[in-house]
């Protein structure tokens, strides 16, 4: 059994930061591993070690840079990575689709039986690529799992999806298909020094546009970011000043106040 | 192009949500820019019962699809093709709830559509315009879709319901399912996180998120609660990270609460958790971050580091 998870390097904004043109300064930015895909990343690990005969491979888009981010996988215990990327992919706006687009044509050429995502990336937080790669693939899918039960070689998942309000959907999809991972399915690792070390000799093989025999229109899209901006506060939130043992003495007269503490 | 606007309603066990209401409201605005009429699914389910409430203020035409109980997304990705090839609209729009997340981007595939998801704004001349969050709702942006037709989703709670009334059409749409390509099942629903408290009665909750940084440090939340006779709720980190069970999670996916007084340690604010607590009497923020979303919300702020605050307001309560 073959399992494919698609993790995404994000970029987190520091609590001060400056907008310049449409986006955050690169000063201001910070690299690291997706949430969403670090609890994808532990679902198929968590499958490989159950199961005989379970090679997981991580697939991602990005720059040289974003090695360090599937390293991370690859130190948790995934066996192998594709890294998509060319100078045409560098200087496009990828949306949902020229996403789902290369990441269909690597799992083309891996056919995995599984292919696990995070539900959204958030730095962007479309929340459509894995379901918009099932379709492309002709998998089935299931978004937002919280709940994944099957073993290795099963033709069927026993998932359940995370609905709103404290509801959960009991779903089962025939494989393959793609799973959208919610946060909380499982407990992610730190990735143990002997997991980093092995890390270093793990492949990551570099894919450009020609090489998963695509055309530079694949990375063309409709959709394209015009402006950014800081949302003008709508607060009208009374302040407690001064230290914390004023903002504290505040805070306990307006508990008394209304009623909730004594 | 028609100019006509296609939105499919969401629904569960039996209701349909009020983001399905809102959507009737953002996919008139749209049709009025483009000119054309506001046509809305409904697919599964009571299906006459939903289209008696979904005929309210801007609708034009109803679509009755009766197939199947409840959401199956392999149902509804076959449906809303089948009713978008039908009315070749210029829009589909869709709540972007679990179930939007379930199917509209396959939708949206299938139909070649550009897709854009969790609107909080959408306006159009000439070309369509989305507003969105990014990095975690730091910042907005917008976003140009120079592509007709498209497929757009809308977050919750943006948009006004419409108003009931109205003399929409009701028309019952049929389809040939392709039974072959249903490939997932839909066994059962449950409802989780019951136990021992349930957070939804409380009158002071005293909710903990991210800021807290280790599970040891909930015991401090933990004294304070203790101090002040309250009770504990969390947002989502804290229950994912198996610190506090989920039946103490506030929020979309966890519960709605509605206390007198809902103090907020260390909760930057996401709209997840906001959708589970705005409706508090009073919202009190404890954070660092100056700009973080929760003071958008709050009553009242403290700026501040919880390790300096929380034990300074146990003090005062005697702890």
């Amino acid at each position: 059994m073959k399992v494919l998870v698609t993790v995404k390097e994000v970029a987190e904004a520091a609590d001060d930061f400056e907008i310049e043109g449409d986006d955050i300064g690169e000063q201001y930015l910070e690299y690291d591993l997706n949430e969403w895909d670090d609890y994808a990343v532990e679902a198929a690990v968590q499958l490989q070690e159950e199961g005989d005969d379970v090679e997981t491979v991580a697939v991602t888009i990005g720059p040289e840079r974003s090695e360090e981010t599937i390293r991370m996988a690859l130190a948790k215990g995934v066996d192998r990575a594709v890294r998509v990327w060319d100078d045409d992919v560098a200087g496009a706006e990828l949306d949902v689709e020229a996403r789902a687009e290369l990441l269909a044509a690597v799992a083309e050429e891996e056919e995995p039986d599984l292919i696990l995502s995070g539900v959204q990336a958030n730095d962007t937080g479309f929340g459509a690529t894995g379901v918009a790669l099932a379709e492309r693939l002709g998998f089935e899918w299931a978004a937002v799992v919280n709940h994944l039960d099957m073993e290795a070689g099963d033709p069927v998942a026993a998932v359940r999806r995370e609905l709103e309000g404290g509801v959960e959907e009991l779903t089962e999809v025939d494989l393959p298909a793609v799973l959208t991972i919610q946060t909380g399915i499982n407990e992610p690792r730190y990735a143990s020094l002997r997991g980093i070390r092995q890390a270093q000799s793990k492949e990551i093989a570099p894919k450009t546009l020609d090489d998963l025999g695509l055309g530079p229109d694949i990375v063309e899209t409709p959709i394209r970011r015009t402006a950014m901006y800081e949302p003008e506060s709508e607060s009208d939130a009374t302040y407690f000043e001064g230290d914390a043992d004023e903002q504290a003495a505040a805070l306990a007269d307006l508990l008394r106040e209304k009623g909730v503490a004594r | 192009m028609s100019g006509d606007v296609l939105a499919v309603a969401d629904y569960r066990r039996g209701e349909l949500r009020d983001v399905s209401f809102e959507l009737l409201t953002a996919g008139r605005e749209l049709a009025d820019d483009l000119g054309g009429e506001l046509h809305v699914a409904v697919i599964a389910g009571d299906v006459d019962g939903f289209a008696e409430e979904l005929t309210r203020e801007g609708v034009d035409t109803i679509h009755t699809v009766a197939e199947g109980e409840e959401f199956n997304h392999d149902v509804y990705v076959q449906a809303v093709t089948a009713l978008f090839d039908e009315l070749s609209p210029s829009a589909l729009v869709a709540p972007n709830s679990v179930n939007g997340l379930d199917y509209v981007p396959a939708v949206a595939t299938r139909l070649e559509l550009p897709l854009t998801t969790d609107a909080v704004g959408l306006s159009y001349d000439d070309s369509l315009e989305v507003t969105r969050e990014m990095y975690g709702s730091k910042v907005e942006t917008t976003v140009a879709v120079d592509a007709e037709p498209f497929a757009v989703s809308i977050r919750g709670g943006e948009w006004e319901a419409a108003a009931p009334g109205g003399d929409a059409t009701v028309e019952s749409f049929s389809f040939d399912l392709d039974e072959d390509a249903v490939g997932s099942r839909v066994t059962g629903f449950e409802e989780v996180g019951g136990g021992d408290v349930d957070i939804g009665d409380a009158e002071f909750l005293v909710s903990v998120g991210r800021g807290i940084e280790e599970e040891e440090n909930i015991e401090l939340i933990e004294e304070l609660v203790e101090a002040t006779d309250a009770t504990m709720s969390s947002s989502r980190p804290i229950v994912d990270n198996g610190w506090l069970p989920k039946n103490r999670q506030v929020g979309q996916s966890g519960k709605q609460v509605t206390p007198d007084v809902y103090l907020a340690i260390g909760i930057s604010g996401a709209v997840q958790h906001v959708a589970g607590m705005k409706g508090s009497d009073t919202i009190v923020a404890v954070n660092t971050d100056p700009n973080a979303p929760i003071f958008d919300i709050a009553d009242y702020g403290i700026v501040g580091d919880l390790f300096d605050v929380v034990p300074a307001l146990i003090e005062e309560f005697g702890g």
